[in-house]
């Protein structure tokens, strides 16, 4: 029987010729991730094994969640993430201002690439399937005999294959592929699996379509988000990728537990409704209007060059609405130069935008953006659970930033045709 | 471990969000969490929980975030511990990483109102409701998984090996 990615890369890690849904395994690990706020308790169960840590270049810490620090805990919190990477000379810990949020640096830097296993205290690790990798979110408890041990234990997972066909219209983007793909499946519809993207319409999608989609493969409950490695990852990981790596393929006869089609030429602009990411709906669909107050355009899920370009081609020459605060937040710093080299900055700041520095900020209610009761935002992050962003009855439509630009400038939830 | 309490009931997708808000996650500390757990969709939860209360959810119970901080909350709470239709799988494993129990029963969970009185046997999956006299056995652990729960978590579990 062939095997999927998933199964290829497990065996691999465990040192098994294969594996199949359900066994339990143990593997190495490639690289283990943490931030300012699994770090901590993290270091703390870490101090309690009496190890030292396995290896020193396949620990990534980022201070990226409540960083530059918000308040004297998050200062407290970054602290002591500082403190233990000194203390074991990590070669992979960033402080603020050089990097950016975890999920956008850590594929942009080469520091995941294909085939490699990668678990990380924040469940949006699953975003390195983009790159042909196998990466899942863990606790900090996982992580901390990672740190020791430089292994997991997995449960080898079923695979559904996400069948992807037709051309992607122009205004589409990979928000529309996840969340479409989330309404359809539902919030738990890859519970304990993971989704393989196949078909010719792969091609159709841009590295950041992909790391978008990957990112919210979580969304569904899922373990991972895998992409085969064709020519776009090729471009993507040569010459950021420094360590050796082995790109795997699903065997023609590779068994999934489930297949869903989607035509890309068929999607519409979506936007996820409060208070699951699967609430979703054409934004044609929408009907009377939803007046908004804020926009968030940024995070690991949609603050890559790509993202602000689409934003910024939009908002050029035009104003965000007067009711509307628009926050844009470039997900790293080399995001946020080239933003400036290329005047997308000065396009956001001449439509009235807030532009920060790179953060998670609003995305989980951390800072930057915090909402008040009643207030509505469109955000192109990945979690609308009730109170995610502020005051519990605050309300987060989720889209990608092509939808956002456009509801800044309408105040509503719009359309990017409407602005054109 | 064998233990009887009343049940606290929540729906479907309850999410690591609404078990213990961001805004308290610049904080580790047991009680600290524990003393927000909840607030967002039960104010009563936090205020009025005893040392023994079982906790009873849906469907996908703790999607979203991997944040430990949310089992860690209801742990300090004094939940001994969790049942639900299913897990999400990043909350099922730090449950079992820090040795609280969480127990599937699938649909057999409609049969458990708030306010029940159930006893839970941990180690062989069974849970008599007293209210109704219903009886449930969970799905057991798969192979090292419940060698890590018998641990009383994975620090344990490694350090023993």
């Amino acid at each position: 029987m062939g095997m999927n990615m998933s199964e290829k890369i497990l065996a691999k890690h465990a040192g098994l010729e294969s594996v199949e849904p359900g066994q339990l395994i143990t593997c190495k690990l490639d690289m283990v991730l943490a931030n300012d706020v699994t770090a901590p308790p993290s270091i703390k169960e870490f101090e309690k094994i009496g190890k030292p840590v396995f290896d020193r270049e396949k620990i990534a810490l980022i201070p990226d969640h409540f960083q530059p620090a918000k308040d004297i805990k998050s200062a407290d919190l970054a602290k002591s993430v500082r403190d233990f990477s000194r203390k074991h000379n990590l070669v992979n810990y960033f402080e603020a201002g050089r990097v950016g949020i975890e999920h956008v640096i850590l594929p942009e830097m080469g520091i995941v690439g294909p085939g490699m296993l990668t678990i990380g205290a924040d469940s949006h690790t699953c975003t390195y399937g983009a790159v042909n990798g196998f990466s899942t979110g863990v606790g900090t408890t996982d992580l901390a005999v990672a740190m020791a041990t430089g292994e997991a234990w997995f449960k080898v997972p079923e695979a559904i294959n996400v069948h992807l066909v037709g051309r992607k219209p122009k205004n589409i983007n990979g928000k529309d592929v996840i969340l479409t793909l989330i309404g359809k499946i539902g919030v738990d519809g890859a519970l304990y699996k993971s989704l393989e993207f196949t078909g010719p319409g792969v091609a159709e999608l841009s590295m950041t379509d992909r790391l978008t989609i990957s990112n919210m493969a979580i969304e569904a409950g899922g373990k991972a988000g895998i992409f085969p490695f064709d020519e776009v990852t090729k471009a993507y990981v040569e010459g950021r990728v420094k360590k050796p790596y082995e790109p795997v393929a699903a065997d023609e006869d590779a068994k999934y537990c489930q297949t869903v089609e989607i035509d890309l030429g068929k999607l519409k602009s979506v936007v996820a409704f409060p208070h699951l990411p699967g609430n979703t709906k054409a934004v044609e669909d929408i009907g009377e209007a939803i007046q908004i107050d804020q926009v968030v355009i940024g995070s690991c899920t949609n603050g890559r060059l790509e993202d602000m370009e689409i934003a910024a081609e939009i908002l050029r020459n035009r104003k965000v609405h007067e009711k509307v605060r628009c926050i844009v937040i470039p997900g790293s710093q080399w995001v946020y130069k080239e933003a400036m080299k290329r005047g997308y900055l000065e396009i956001f700041i001449d439509a009235g935008c807030v532009v920060s520095t790179p953060t998670c900020g609003p995305c989980l209610g951390g800072y930057m953006g915090i909402l008040s009761a009643g207030e509505k935002c469109v955000s192109t992050t990945n979690r609308n659970f009730r109170g995610r962003m502020g005051h519990v009855d605050s309300e987060v439509y989720l889209a990608g930033p092509h939808v956002a630009a456009a509801s800044a400038i309408l105040g509503r939830i719009a359309a990017p045709e409407e602005v054109e | 471990m064998k233990v009887e309490g009343k049940v606290w009931r929540y729906g479907d997708n309850i999410d690591t969000d609404v078990i213990i808000p961001a805004r308290y996650l610049n904080s580790f500390d047991p009680k600290e969490l524990a003393s927000h757990c909840m607030e967002d969709i039960d104010e009563t939860f936090a205020k009025n929980v005893k040392a023994g209360d079982i906790m009873v959810g849906g469907r996908n119970f703790g999607c979203g975030s991997s944040r430990e901080h949310a089992p860690v909350s209801i742990k300090a709470a004094g939940v001994p511990v969790i049942i639900a239709a299913s897990f999400a799988r990043i909350f099922y494993r730090n449950g079992i990483n820090i040795g609280l129990p969480l127990m599937e029963i699938g649909d057999d969970v409609e049969k458990i109102k708030a306010d029940d009185k159930l006893r839970v046997d941990t180690s062989t999956g069974t849970i008599e409701n007293l209210t109704t006299g219903d009886v449930f056995h969970a799905h057991p652990l798969p192979g090292f998984v419940q060698e890590i729960a018998d641990a009383g978590g994975l620090i344990n579990y490694i350090k023993n090996k």
